[in-house]
């Protein structure tokens, strides 16, 4: 079994590598695939093993696409000066000066967030249910509005995010991010798949089924709560510091804290796939995000009318998700591939 | 930060006065909010849309030369089959489920809503204008425009008429006692199914008269329907669920902080505090909780 998945790593792993250079017309798409998929996945730990389903994931993405960027400009250059002149080019940076920031910013955008995540944990984390869902969703919705109005970062105009330093063009833009962003997905899944087969997730498992009883077992819940909340808010910075640098200019309410878009899709991709196993993000955000594409492409304007109507359908008739469906149909003959290996994890984990 | 409010005494009158205002149509839509809440056990996110919608029906009539407080009327009417419509399709699936599957299917339905009133009436800020004239009041130091008095008494007017119905008639019992217990209603021969319909169509209602006030005493745009869903959310996690008083109380308590919010922060943070404001609240009853919790302990 253990070669099985062997094999299934390398033939996932050397797919992922080899990806940009067989369709090197779809290498935004794959970057931004593999965004959603992290946003997918750190969702999963608090909404899906947890039970706590928050749409507020989005504070944390929006949080580390403003700080990778301003820390990438800070660095260098004056902020304010910076996002003044919006998308003139007055400063440039260099190339070593544009990795080196966007290095610096990247570990800056997956800490801090994480560190504001254990702060205001504590807090948040001691609702239950829907008391919880509606606060993140406030909480999310607020972040945007106040950064709108924050003049440094620019407010309601808008921030440039550096432009990518002049050499290769597009195509060494585009491997430079699908590397980022690949390297990051391949960084969470390791580190969310290490601590899935840890006592780590029984605990998370056991607040999710009844945290009371839980409790009263002796498991310091809220320590648990706070932790899975922080190493989610830990990879969804990461994942809005890359997002910021592909897709170049940041808006607080369209593009860094967009409940609209990404807020309510990593809640979306989680469900499609399966709440609550391993793999189910992961299928969930690839076909999501396949789907997406086609509307966005070919029904332009209708694109949120079919994602509304996809979530009410998803919600009512698939709560399950596609992971819960295959093990309900074929609970034998569990898939071949990727299905058999979660079920193989699952059976080993127990 | 403005503190302009503080040194001229009047201001603060007339923020007090539009905030009470405002808060009574905070308060009629909270009612709806708190009565399909209490009685069939979903939170609906789409909530503020189904006000926008109300909105612009009292908009077109506007448009095509009726006065838009017979909006007032109309709405209502349209809303209650839109509201009965929605839970045959849709609420009637997530009334007996997990909450968070009513928040996210709300949620759906609430961006659907969205979209789709921005392709049917445009992404502008309209408003009905009611040609009501304003009131001046303190020689002309506090100004109040007279639709604003206007939709705070139709929205009184509507609130009690409300209760008296809940009250009295049959329909009105039907929904207290389902309310109470749900089981044990439909023992005694009620229909929920149709209970939880009209509760849904009455809040919808409510929702169409609340927006067509908006209309002419404010603006609508086919996005401003979430800040309305979680000030609705908020007035009812504070007053509790089926405390009226409380709910009226606290909907113009909201006002009057959003007026001052608006005056002393600027306008571009006004939404941005209601929302930190519910999350302060939120924050605030857990602790309250805990604490009651360890007297339990």
């Amino acid at each position: 079994m253990k070669k099985n998945n062997l094999i299934l790593y390398t033939v996932i792993l050397i797919f992922g590598v080899v990806a940009p250079f067989i369709f090197p017309a779809f290498k935004v798409q794959l970057s931004i695939l593999c965004v959603l998929i992290i946003l997918a996945i750190t969702w999963n730990i608090q909404g899906g093993e947890m039970g706590y389903n928050s749409f507020g994931n989005i504070l944390f993405y929006g949080l580390g696409m403003y700080l990778c960027a301003s820390v990438q400009v800070g660095m260098f250059f004056p902020l304010a000066e910076w996002t003044e002149s919006g998308g003139e080019k007055t400063f440039v940076h260099t190339p070593a000066q544009f990795f080196q920031g966007f290095g610096v910013g990247l570990a800056v955008a997956a800490v801090v967030p994480a560190i504001v995540a254990g702060l205001i944990g504590y807090s948040i984390l001691g609702l239950r249910g829907h008391y919880f869902a509606i606060c993140t969703l406030g909480l999310g919705v607020a972040a945007g509005e106040i950064s709108g109005g924050i003049e440094i970062i620019g407010a309601g105009q808008g921030f440039t995010t550096p432009p990518f330093p002049d050499f290769g063009g597009l195509e060494a833009r585009g491997e430079f991010f699908y590397f980022c962003s690949f390297i990051s997905l391949v960084l969470t899944f390791i580190v969310v798949k290490s601590i899935y087969s840890t006592r780590f997730k029984l605990v998370l498992n056991a607040i999710r089924d009844n945290e009371d009883k839980a409790e009263a077992m002796g498991i310091q819940t809220m320590k648990y709560k706070i932790i899975g909340w922080m190493i989610s808010a830990f990879f969804c910075g990461l994942a809005g510091g890359i997002m910021g640098g592909l897709v170049g200019y940041i808006d607080s309410t369209d593009v860094a804290f967009d409940g609209r878009e990404m807020g309510v899709f990593m809640v979306l991709m989680a469900i499609l796939g399966g709440k609550g196993t391993l793999w189910g993000p992961i299928i969930g955000a690839s076909v999501f995000h396949i789907f997406k594409e086609g509307f966005w492409t070919f029904f332009l304007g209708w694109q949120y009318v079919a994602l509304g109507v996809l979530i009410v359908v998803i919600v009512i008739y698939f709560p399950e998700g596609i992971m819960g469906w295959l093990r309900e149909k074929y609970p034998e003959r569990f898939g071949e591939v990727v299905d058999e290996t979660d079920r193989k994890a699952q059976v080993e984990l127990k | 930060m403005d503190f302009m409010v503080f040194q001229y005494p009047m201001i603060s009158v007339q923020a007090c006065l539009d905030g009470i205002l405002l808060g009574i149509l905070f308060a009629l839509i909270a009612y709806g909010m708190a009565l399909q809440w209490g009685v069939m056990n979903i939170i609906n996110i789409a909530q503020g849309d189904l006000v926008i919608l109300g909105g612009y029906i009292a908009y077109f009539m506007y448009l095509y030369g009726i006065h838009p407080a017979w909006g007032v009327i109309v709405s209502p009417i349209i809303m209650y089959f839109v509201g009965v419509g929605l839970y045959k399709l849709v609420i009637n699936k997530v009334v007996d489920r997990d909450l968070f599957i009513s928040i996210l299917a709300t949620f759906g339905i609430s961006i659907l809503f969205m979209q789709l009133m921005n392709f049917a009436f445009g992404a502008d800020v309209v408003l009905a204008n009611s040609g009501y004239g304003t009131t001046f009041l303190f020689d002309g130091n506090v100004v109040l425009p007279n639709s604003k008095i206007f939709s705070a008494f139709v929205s009184i007017v509507f609130a009690i008429c409300l209760v008296i119905y809940m009250k009295k008639s049959k329909l009105g019992r039907a929904i207290r006692a389902t309310a109470q217990n749900a089981r044990a209603a439909k023992i005694l021969g009620v229909d929920t199914e149709k209970v939880y319909a009209a509760t849904f169509g009455i809040n919808a209602a409510l929702c169409g008269v609340a927006g067509a006030l908006i209309s002419i005493t404010f603006t609508i745009h086919p996005y401003m329907g979430l800040p309305y869903t979680i000030r609705s959310f908020m007035i009812v996690i504070v007053a509790g669920l089926g405390n009226l008083p409380g709910v009226a109380i606290s909907g113009m308590g909201l006002g009057v902080f959003e007026e001052f919010a608006d005056y002393i922060l600027g306008t571009e943070f006004r939404i941005g505090s209601v929302f930190l404001l519910l999350v302060l609240i939120l924050v605030y009853r857990r602790f309250k909780l805990s604490k009651k919790r360890e007297y339990l302990k």
